[in-house]
């Protein structure tokens, strides 16, 4: 329990997969400039991320039972498509309500750095298959956190006067600089806290 | 159409017109996580191109085979081999570069800019001028990291292509240059340059210079249109419909 909270903690505030990793920053500053939009965004950011793991976990088991870990990165991107493509398809058929909330963002999901990244890195920490999933919806719960909280930024700077050359997209990712540099306050706070 | 235009264009617009970094923003996490040092950022740089160079060659070559609906898909196959293979290839020779880079050497599958060649120009033109494409934008996505890099490592940690020795290994075990430590920031490093914030910062500046000076050429600004900059964009039924991310709500 500890450690999973530990874990869920750390994914979210202190190793944040945007603000720290850097894993996910296209649709960060793609789609972060309505807040409903965000949300949606990162909800199935969130689905498709811990489903990911459930299903990648036994196949690496597999691989390395035959020693096939090198094909680890061609196998996962392969299986992140062919899911996300399941997903919508089961989503549309059966939970017509869900597909509605999530089913326009999960196509741009199968090429976003954040899910595969999650994957590998459960594997390079050693995770086991519990604390994979915690971490993974850690990450995602992180990563709805950053859009969220750069939303309501953006929102912010679209009445600001602000210097011909930094409009648009350099003000964007200054405005995220400072945004990150929040996160950078929770630095310790997990080895602290269980400790 | 650009099969007309002469082999050296297509080599040099991916410098600095077409800049994959600064001019069509993509890329942008590899860019922003590998460019605390210049060493990895090189490295980095070496094997995205090498695998997009390999990558518009062979989807060029099986442009009229792949059928155009699971072009995607069958893209990703192609550039997830030639990443797995450079991947190994890291691992043997270059062990410090795979430990430097960690989870970002396999992420070049998802790097927006192969795919999007991949996409944007090699699944149209012919083998050769998609070669000298991928590496033109290869060289200009390596050039844009360096630059990044350089004002990282020598604000953040004081030093200047420290860690060089592991990458020159390859060829010579025998070279003992190993970077410049710069004389006053190496004992006061500006910290916060080589950690996220100083990332987004200093990509952001980047991003306003290269806008300044595309201004001065009457250029249009370097934008990111939400989904139109995503390499996925062209499959996903949204963009069929004529219609942005931003334009559609949640129901």
């Amino acid at each position: 329990m500890k450690i999973a909270l530990s874990l869920l903690l750390t994914a979210i505030l202190t190793n944040n997969f945007i603000l720290c990793k850097f894993l996910g920053i296209c649709p960060f500053l793609g789609v972060s400039k309505k807040l409903n939009t965000a949300v949606g965004m990162s909800a199935a950011v969130i689905f498709v991320m811990v489903l990911a793991t459930a299903v990648t976990y036994p196949i690496n088991l597999l691989l390395k039972a035959n020693s096939l870990e090198y094909l680890q990165t061609i196998v996962f991107i392969l299986v992140i498509a062919a899911l996300v493509q399941l997903v919508e398809i089961v989503l549309k058929k059966y939970m017509v309500s869900l597909y509605n909330a999530l089913g326009i963002y999960l196509p741009l999901i199968t090429t976003n750095c954040a899910v595969l990244g999650v994957v590998l890195l459960n594997i390079d920490n050693g995770y086991n298959f519990w604390q994979s999933i915690v971490y993974s919806l850690g990450g995602g719960i992180g990563f709805m956190v950053a859009m969220v909280m750069f939303a309501g930024v953006r929102e912010r700077l679209e009445g600001c006067d602000i210097p011909k050359a930094l409009q648009g997209l350099p003000i964007t990712l200054v405005a995220a600089s400072l945004v990150s540099m929040s996160f950078l306050g929770f630095a310790g706070l997990v080895d602290n806290m269980f400790a | 159409m650009a099969e007309k235009k002469s082999i050296g264009k297509e080599f040099t617009k991916g410098l600095i017109a077409e800049n994959p970094v600064f001019r069509l923003v993509l890329g942008t996490c590899p860019t922003l996580a590998v460019s605390t040092s210049v060493s990895s950022a090189i490295g980095m740089g070496i094997a995205a191109t090498a695998v997009l160079f390999c990558s518009n060659i062979v989807i060029s070559a099986l442009r009229k085979v792949i059928p155009q609906k699971v072009r995607i898909p069958a893209y990703i196959v192609i550039i997830a081999s030639f990443v797995t293979i450079i991947q190994l290839l890291v691992k043997a020779f270059v062990p410090a570069l795979d430990s430097a880079l960690g989870v970002y050497l396999p992420l070049i599958v998802v790097n927006c800019i192969i795919l999007g060649r991949a996409e944007a120009f090699a699944s149209k033109n012919a083998v050769l001028a998609s070669a000298v494409d991928g590496l033109g934008m290869g060289i200009g996505f390596t050039a844009a990291l360096f630059l990044m890099s350089t004002v990282r490592e020598i604000l953040g940690s004081g030093t200047f292509l420290s860690g060089i020795k592991d990458l020159l290994a390859v060829f010579s075990g025998d070279i003992q240059f190993n970077g410049f430590t710069i004389p006053f920031l190496n004992e006061n490093p500006l910290t916060i340059f080589v950690l996220a914030p100083g990332g987004f910062f200093v990509f952001g500046i980047m991003i306003a210079l290269s806008n300044k000076l595309a201004e001065r050429n009457g250029k249009p600004k370097a934008e990111l249109n939400g989904c139109a900059s995503c390499p996925m964009a062209s499959s996903c039924a949204l963009i069929a419909d004529g219609k942005k991310c931003e334009e559609v709500d949640v129901k």
